[in-house]
């Protein structure tokens, strides 16, 4: 039951490049591979067999920042860690996503005091907040489906503006 | 307390003046902070404590005068003895010679006391911030220093908090 079959046998389908664009963006999204606290046991489970996000086409982890497109920023980020998150944020080609995943990269969770960053936001603009601590594999993938919505939403006009 | 401990409290007590506070078998002795690089290169050389387990501080503030205790807790791992030297240190002017020289590992220590209490040693060979970031002013483990570091967010403050929050830029 694919498109074809819908469309008869004419063997094209219209679309906007827009839409092709994102889509492409959706299906191939190499988050990068790193983890700073326990949100991170989560997000190894979310990608093993169990959870299996490569269904949401999140099957590899780049251990470099320059062949990643996301970056899930997983635990709590200390104040000796922003300069280090920024700087891999700062490698990271365009385009490019941050999610922050759990109470502490959030808003610094129960982590209120002057080693923590109150929220990761304060070092990299962060586009989907998970809650949880620490968020559930089905609570991440939400979140990436909801990311997938915003880039499903964005315009070359935004990128053209940015740029 | 054991009786070999006993001993050598009693030797650190004729040598340096030192006094005793003992809790629960465990001898704490006190002394004055200008005698601490001869008292801890004592216990090293003539009483066996060949171990430096720990080197850290404490502050009584408000109850205690002077606020600081720098507390040099030696091991000995030939006789199986354990003592505490603790060195009474004032906010008005609050310095102790560097044992560094006496132990390489009390090096990081006593940075980590600089950073965290603003105690400082005098003739330490790198007394820069070991944990905290270069910049950053006071020092977190002082009973004064604020608890907290943003206030939490409710939905009757919410808005006034996220005016001052330092959001990021791509």
């Amino acid at each position: 039951m694919g498109v074809e079959q819908k469309l008869g046998n004419m063997g094209v389908v219209t679309t906007t490049l827009e839409t092709v664009v994102n889509w492409s963006r959706t299906r191939a999204m190499w988050p990068m591979l790193f983890g700073l606290a326990c949100c991170a046991i989560e997000m190894m489970s979310a990608q093993a067999a169990h959870y299996d996000m490569s269904r949401f086409g999140m099957e590899l982890m780049r251990a470099s920042p320059r062949q990643s497109d996301l970056m899930i920023v997983a635990g709590r980020v200390s104040r000796k860690m922003g300069p280090v998150l920024r700087r891999l944020y700062d490698q990271m080609p365009e385009p490019k996503w941050v999610l922050s995943m759990g109470d502490c990269a959030s808003c610094g969770g129960v982590f209120n005091n002057y080693a923590i960053y109150q929220g990761v936001d304060e070092v990299v603009p962060v586009d989907v907040y998970v809650a949880g601590c620490p968020p559930r594999p089905e609570a991440l993938i939400h979140g990436v489906v909801t990311l997938y919505e915003k880039v499903y939403g964005e315009k070359f006009t935004d990128y053209a503006d940015k740029a | 307390m054991d009786k070999k401990l006993e001993n050598i409290v009693q030797a650190l007590q004729k040598d340096f003046d030192a006094s005793l506070e003992e809790f629960r078998s465990e001898a704490h002795v006190f002394v004055q902070p200008e005698q601490i690089v001869d008292v801890v290169t004592s216990l090293r050389d003539v009483h066996g404590f060949e171990l430096m387990s720990a080197l850290t501080a404490v502050d009584y503030w408000p109850q205690e005068e002077p606020r600081f205790h720098v507390i040099y807790q030696m091991t000995s791992v030939t006789k199986n003895l354990s003592i505490q030297v603790r060195v009474p240190v004032a906010a008005t002017r609050p310095e102790v010679p560097t044992v560094s020289g006496v132990f390489a590992s009390a090096n990081w220590r006593e940075r980590e006391i600089l950073d965290m209490f603003g105690i400082h040693f005098d003739g330490h060979p790198d007394p820069r911030r070991i944990l905290m970031p270069a910049d950053w002013e006071g020092h977190p483990l002082r009973k004064d220093y604020p608890l907290g570091y943003e206030e939490p967010q409710f939905t009757f403050n919410f808005d006034e908090i996220d005016l001052r929050k330092p959001y990021a830029k791509e």
